[in-house]
């Protein structure tokens, strides 16, 4: 048995699967965070249930990729239940899908969600009478109070057991040219799907009116249906518009028969401060602040500062590396192999230091604060701010979500960045990301290992501003497409909830964990390896003259070679470096810009292979590469010549 | 002599001229030359005849009755501009030269209907002022009137979405998606440094391509509230005409 939740982005459907399931989704306060089909199992009398949380639909005839796996997924997975989950503020809008999914076929049960927030604001619906016009079970639920749940299970569990016998609702019929087609697609539409040939007929007109132009494979079928597409097109301008509009003036009548507003209010407070948001004027002071604290304050003092300090130096340095160095020691007396786990480059004293002593509390601190500002509704205010500048690296404001994120974890921004709507935001966002945006355990790093001359900081802040907007720039300019457009939603502000803020960033960490634990593991053996077979002490040299070259010691090339693996190694190489003097101010600026730019980390070039393409990820390497060390070089010739930072 | 209900595509280009030269340039009278070419003459002395043009020492001018003919006249050519480049999409010459055409055949209540439906416009894409008919005076007492695209709105202003027009139909189908539907109310939030607007209980942010996309007839009070400041910039669709136009130029 399947159960699919489906609905517009930012309904809630995340919640309602966690409490349907128990498992944690991640749940957030912007549009489009669940990019990947998250499943999860719920018990309803003795039954196991497949539950599965979908990307975010507006429609079913779909425009973004994101769309589509949900389109997809519907007609092929043939879900024994379709639980559409709505905004019952917004159920006017989202009514129109909820009458697509009944002309499906498919068993679809209406939950109006968030009626917590409806009822607060004076808003009053009638269920029943609902319930009653569209001939299927409405629920009213608040996902975040649990409210209705039980009631959900129960309409959940009636409609696995096959539709309940209610008066037939006759389906809506449109106008005439549009039956017309209807009736003279059916036919040649293609047994074997789990929907209804009138919902997949429906969608076709819908869809091939936006593709207009594409031209079939030839066949008989195929020239058929540019026939009828013809013949439609004839009678009527845009037959994509007249159903939506159609659909819509039903969602109107049903909206009107159930809801009652008389009593609404609008919330003069959060309507005050998220006007205050998106004023350039206030919105970017405020931005600034948030930065600050944010950012500096949170992540680089209190995290990359004081916890790194107290878990790497304290922890780590003073207890657990001697005493595993002297436990190890003793078990294994021969150094080669204990060097594997106590050496300079152990799986305990540089592997799991790193990771558990240096990136963890910086990644932890940076997704915390991540979240908050996520579940405030902050993000999609800062997207409408930032929209012109972002126009002009060829990418719309919805990308400074991926960009944001990329500042904790450029993997998992690489992951988001699918949500972009064309193919090439998707690539410029991709570029940057590996390019100039630097990791929250990166960025920890440098802002400690600068603090002492904010000057370098300076420099090299500039810098990677520098090479983020020109490189940006350049690449709209060259890259071919179509313009990118701008439309977000922007949800209401929201107190963050402090469980869901803490269980989102319980949940990232754990991604991120799991993600960068056996890395750090099988980068240690590689390096352990490597120094085995002098194959790392030859790279280390062969990396020598290039260090010289941007004006660095010849010792930095391991911490690039370090880099290459996870970028936050690198860094954190450099730390280890400079803590030894053996750095100058202007070479630590140098290696620090250098290294921003250099090539990403080992995972996030998976996930570019992944999720780009090889071609795509290769051609981005190719240019990130060169061009990091030509910048390094550029900036330690104009620093020298200037006599800065000596 | 009755006048017509149809004059004819010549007699009517006639009337246009002399309404444009005299109504609208100010010039107190024309000579024939300027009014067409060959066969012009006995094309005048037909409209003389009907009463509709006045002619003094071989100069004419509209009559009494001529200047309500020309006008309706005139409006029909400004009402075909404008259904052919709003909402038709046709550019530059094609969409005046289909005008031409259609105009004529815009008789028995064709104009007022297209009118309507295109919310009463007050000029034409190239900025000149369409001659008011009956139904813009009704619906001036009614609530439609003004149907303005979105980008052109000041903040703190509501309508209804009259309708949703892109050259990319991918990008109608999303707004229509997200319920930025026609008949939906409609408020504009704010205009900088992105437009955000108000549909139903939910607000959205959109650049100002797509604001130029979604046409908005404004509500009756406001206008009176707003009465020629209600359009920002006091780009009352006027000069150069819509952004339409603006937006073919780029």
């Amino acid at each position: 048995m399947k159960v699919a939740l489906v609905g517009s982005p930012n309904v809630g459907k995340s919640v309602i699967f966690n409490r349907l399931t128990g498992a944690y989704a991640t749940v957030s306060n912007y549009p489009g965070t669940t990019v990947e089909v998250a499943r999860g199992y719920a018990r309803l009398e003795g039954r196991v249930l497949e539950v599965i949380d979908t990307p975010g639909i507006y429609s079913l005839a779909t425009i973004t990729e994101e769309e589509r796996v949900t389109r997809d997924l519907l007609f092929s997975a043939r879900p024994d239940v379709v639980v559409h989950v709505v905004d019952t503020r917004n159920l006017e809008r989202m009514l129109g899908l909820t009458l697509q999914l009944i002309e499906s076929d498919l068993p679809v049960v209406l939950d109006l969600n968030i009626v917590d927030e409806a009822e607060k604001a004076g808003l009053l619906v009638d269920g029943e009478s609902l319930e009653r016009a569209l001939g299927i079970p409405v629920i009213k639920t608040s996902g975040a109070l649990g409210r209705g749940i039980a009631e959900l299970r129960a309409a959940i569990n009636r409609a696995t057991k096959g539709p309940a016998a209610r008066p037939a609702i006759p389906s809506l019929l449109y106008e005439q040219p549009i039956e017309a087609a209807l009736a003279a697609l059916e036919p040649l539409l293609p047994d074997g799907s789990g929907v209804s040939k009138r919902c997949q007929g429906l969608v076709f007109l819908q869809e091939e009116q936006a593709a207009a132009g594409s031209e079939g494979a030839g066949d008989e079928v195929s020239i058929r249906i540019q026939e009828i597409l013809r013949d439609l097109s004839s009678s009527c301008s845009s037959p994509s518009a007249l159903i939506a509009r159609q659909r819509q003036a039903r969602a109107r009548e049903l909206t009107a028969l159930c809801f009652d507003d008389s009593a609404v209010q609008q919330p003069r407070f959060r309507e005050a401060l998220s006007r205050f948001m998106i004023r350039p004027a206030t919105g970017i002071p405020l931005l600034l602040i948030v930065l600050y604290v944010g950012l500096y304050l949170f992540v680089g003092r209190f995290g990359a500062g004081f916890l790194v300090d107290l878990l790497e130096g304290t922890v780590f340095g003073r207890w657990v590396n001697p005493f595993l160095t002297a436990l190890v020691r003793r078990l294994l007396p021969w150094p080669v192999a204990s060097d594997l786990f106590v050496g300079d480059y152990g799986i305990f004293t540089l592997g799991l230091r790193y990771a558990v002593g240096i990136i963890l509390p910086i990644v932890a601190t940076f997704f915390l604060a991540f979240s908050l500002l996520e579940d405030s509704g902050f993000l999609p205010r800062l997207a409408l701010l930032v929209d012109g500048l972002f126009k002009r690296i060829g990418l719309n404001g919805r990308a400074v979500i991926p960009m944001v994120l990329g500042f904790g974890c450029d993997t998992m921004a690489t992951v988001v960045a699918r949500t972009l709507e064309t193919r090439r935001e998707r690539l410029i966002a991709t570029l940057l990301l590996a390019l100039a945006i630097p990791c929250s355990a990166q960025l920890g790093l440098i802002l400690s290992l600068l603090s002492a001359f904010p000057l370098a900081l300076a420099v090299w802040a500039l810098c990677i501003a520098a090479v983020f907007l020109a490189v940006g720039a350049l690449s709209a300019r060259l890259l071919p497409g179509e313009k990118p457009s701008f439309f977000i939603e922007l949800p209401p502000l929201r107190l963050p909830r402090p469980s869901n803020v803490l269980a989102k960033t319980a949940a990232r960490m754990r991604w991120y964990l799991l993600e960068i634990i056996p890395v750090f593991l099988i980068v240690s053996v590689a390096i352990w390896l490597g120094r085995l077979t002098g194959l790392f002490q030859l790279l280390v040299s062969a990396m020598g003259p290039l260090m010289r070259w941007i004006g660095l010691p010849a010792e930095a090339g391991s911490a690039f070679l370090l880099g290459f693996f996870r970028r936050d190694y690198g860094a954190a190489g450099l730390f280890d470096l400079a803590r030894a003097g053996l750095m100058s101010p202007r070479q630590l600026a140098v290696a620090a810009v250098t290294l921003t730019l250099f090539i990403p980390c080992v995972a996030q070039l998976a996930v570019m292979v992944r999720e780009r393409g090889w071609k795509a990820a290769l051609g981005i390497v190719g240019f990130v590469f060169p061009f990091a060390f030509l910048v390094g070089f550029a900036l330690n010739a104009i620093l020298a010549l200037a006599g800065a930072l000596a | 002599m009755n006048v017509p209900e149809i004059l004819g595509e010549k007699l009517e280009e006639i009337l246009e001229r002399l309404w444009t030269r005299t109504v609208e340039k100010g010039q107190e009278s024309c000579a024939a030359s300027e009014l067409g070419e060959t066969g012009v003459e006995e094309s005048l002395v037909e409209l003389a005849v009907l009463g509709l043009v006045a002619e003094e020492n071989g100069r004419y001018s509209l009559a009494e009755r001529g200047r309500q003919e020309a006008a309706n006249t005139v409006r029909r050519h400004r009402l075909a501009e404008r259904l052919f480049i709003d909402v038709l999409d046709v550019k530059g010459e094609l969409s005046e030269e289909s005008a031409c055409r259609l105009e004529h055949m815009l008789h028995r209540g064709i104009d007022e209907k297209i009118c309507t439906l295109l919310g009463h416009p007050q000029v034409c894409p190239h900025g000149k002022p369409i001659p008011p008919g009956p139904c813009c005076a009704e619906a001036r007492r009614a609530v439609e009137r003004i149907v303005a695209p979105l980008d052109l709105l000041a903040p703190g202003r509501s309508g209804t979405i009259a309708y949703v027009h892109s050259t990319d139909p991918r990008r109608v189908a999303k707004l229509l998606a997200m319920g930025v539907l026609p008949g939906s109310r409609i408020t504009l939030i704010g205009r900088s440094p992105s437009f955000s607007f108000q549909v139903g209980y939910s607000q959205f942010a959109v650049d100002a391509e797509i604001a130029r996309d979604i046409h908005v007839r404004l509500d009756e009070q406001e206008q009176a509230a707003h009465a020629g400041g209600g359009l920002r910039n006091g780009r009352r669709l006027r000069h150069g005409g819509g952004p339409r136009e603006g937006r073919a130029r780029r």
